[in-house]
């Protein structure tokens, strides 16, 4: 395996006197998918809102050890955290479609980063749409509200519109949640094809969906990492019992 | 008596006193405009008055009017939706949050009159070298001080509605909290915000005794903000009290009605379009 592009090293975090996670110890290699399991309450999201920094939005979090992106620590104080942002773009849990229109969704985040000239605009969001599988929907329909789109057509855009923003790591917390298991597949489908250009991180209770899709998995339990391996390798021969008490549904 | 029998009654009750409700509004309305809206005419819009308005039209007053609601308002929006913004987006829910919310709470609640005091001795005598004494600056920023809390708080409620998913979709693609703030909350929240301006308009408008006290009350067409004025509600309260002419009274409170029923209109419109972007 190559060096990581991402490495949390002795990572804790405390929401107040409440500690979440305890010394998180994880490599991700570059252009995989990662998937990150565990029952409910684990972890899981904390971590991986760790990993762009929106965790400083919650009031009271504090944290302990490192996390090294490229070989800088992104808690260091010279950190942008804009620009890491950039880098590490995020996909949540409910689709957040802005009440703008499709276009404007997608172009959000350029406009933001300087972006002015319309036929470059044009093409980020064509080449967005596209890389989201979601182009042949709404081609038609660009300048109609985001809002119209269904529930996996607004997470594919919102997928787009990180991909706008040219990010090299892409985090996702349960991006299927909320949606039914057609628009499931098609989503998944989608993340196996951002693997070839971009790293992947993706929180889900859905362990087959972490069979299917990732490469590398991590299980956490209470705010542990309990083992991280080859995803098929933790899927039939995990090396840990509550690993394996897990993945045969003895709990969570 | 049985419950169903209670109920029916209760109902009975209840659907009298709302078409009560109904038809005294429709009463009062439907008088003035039958006694008003027969004076009104492109005459009376646009000329002047003459015997202190006893006759003639109502001109000065529609400029007065606009001159004091465009002025009060480009002074309080600004200000209103800044705070607003303030409070939802960069304070937490602390101590001075709850200072400032209680500030405008109260101010809220005190009469009209007694920001016509106010004006009066602020801005009128104190600073009559900055405000021209009884003036348009001066009324309009006492109409500032009393339209504040209703231009803050539907700012603040407009803001609070907009989900954190969308302020947390926005900072995670690498937007600055301004950004986001510009760019995505503020065109988010904007119905609720016009919703609060229009509502604040309507206090302009229909205001009479605080401008009483702060506006001057002459006929004259002002020149600058700080001439005197008179806005169409201190007409008709002063040409019904020093005249007697109830048929220009009765005019102007048709064009009254008419101007607070439009406001009030696109008010709601604006209302129910903030409500169906949510939903
Ligand atoms: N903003 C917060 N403030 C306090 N505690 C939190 C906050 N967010 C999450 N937690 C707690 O941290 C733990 C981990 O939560 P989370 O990362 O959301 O778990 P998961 O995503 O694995 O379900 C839970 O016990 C949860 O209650
Ligand atoms: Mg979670």
């Amino acid at each position: 395996m190559s060096t990581p592009q991402i490495a949390a090293k002795n990572l804790d975090l405390f929401y107040g006197e409440f500690q979440a996670l305890h010394d998180i110890n994880l490599n991700i290699s570059e252009k995989q998918i990662t998937a990150l399991i565990g029952p409910s309450g684990c972890g899981k999201s904390t971590f991986l809102r760790t990993l762009n920094r929106m965790n400083d939005l919650v009031k009271g979090v504090s944290i302990k050890g490192e996390i090294q992106i490229g070989g800088e620590n992104i808690y260091d104080k010279s950190v942008n955290v804009v620009e890491l942002r950039k880098k590490v773009g995020m996909v949540f849990q409910k689709p957040n479609p802005f009440p703008m229109s499709i276009y404007d969704n997608i172009a959000y985040g350029p406009r933001a980063h300087g972006i002015k000239k319309k036929a470059q605009l044009n093409e980020i969001v064509e080449r967005s749409l596209k890389q989201a599988a979601l182009w042949n929907e709404v081609k038609d329909r660009l300048h109609s509200s985001a809002l119209g789109l269904s529930g996996g057509q607004q997470q594919r855009l919102c997928i787009a519109r990180v991909l706008a923003v040219e990010p090299e790591i892409v985090l996702m917390d349960e991006p299927t949640s909320a949606l039914d298991p057609l628009a499931t597949l098609k989503v998944e489908e989608l993340v196996n094809e951002l693997k070839q250009q971009y790293t992947i991180v993706i929180v889900t209770h859905n362990m087959q969906q972490a069979a299917r899709i990732s490469d590398i998995t991590s299980f956490f339990l209470n705010g542990k990492i309990v083992e991280t391996d080859i995803t098929s390798k933790v899927f039939t021969n995990p090396s840990n019992k509550q690993t394996e008490d897990y993945i045969t549904g003895k709990f969570g | 008596m049985n419950v169903l029998r209670k109920q029916k009654i209760a109902f009975a009750c209840l659907s009298g006193l709302g078409l009560l409700t109904v038809c005294v509004l429709i009463f009062i309305i439907g008088y003035i405009l039958s006694q008003g809206l027969t004076m009104i005419n492109i005459e009376f819009l646009t000329s002047k008055p003459r015997k202190m308005g006893a006759e003639g039209g109502i001109f000065p007053a529609i400029i007065g009017t606009l001159y004091l609601v465009i002025t009060t308002m480009i002074i309080a929006t600004p200000i209103g939706v800044g705070a607003a913004i303030y409070l939802n987006e960069y304070t937490s829910r602390g101590k001075i949050t709850s200072v400032i919310r209680f500030a405008t709470e109260a101010l809220a609640g005190i009469p009209s009159i007694v920001f016509g005091l106010f004006g009066f001795a602020f801005f009128v005598i104190l600073l009559e070298p900055v405000t021209g004494g009884w003036s348009i600056l001066s009324a309009a920023l006492t109409g500032v001080t009393m339209v504040l809390p209703t231009i803050v708080r539907t700012a603040e409620e407009a803001l609070k509605a907009v989900p954190d998913s969308l302020r947390e979709g926005s900072l995670a693609l690498g937007t600055t909290k301004w950004q986001t703030i510009k760019g995505l909350i503020l065109p988010t929240a904007m119905p609720g915000i016009i919703t609060g301006i229009i509502l604040s308009i309507g206090r302009v408008v229909g205001e009479t005794a605080a401008f009483l006290l702060t506006l001057g009350g002459t006929l004259l067409i002002p020149q600058s903000l700080m001439d005197g004025s008179r806005t169409l509600s201190l007409h008709l309260y002063m040409v019904a009290m020093e005249t007697g002419a109830m048929d220009v009274a009765f005019g102007t409170a048709a064009v009254l009605i008419i101007l607070i029923l439009i406001i009030n209109l696109t008010a709601s419109w604006f209302f129910r379009r903030l409500i169906k972007r949510f939903s």
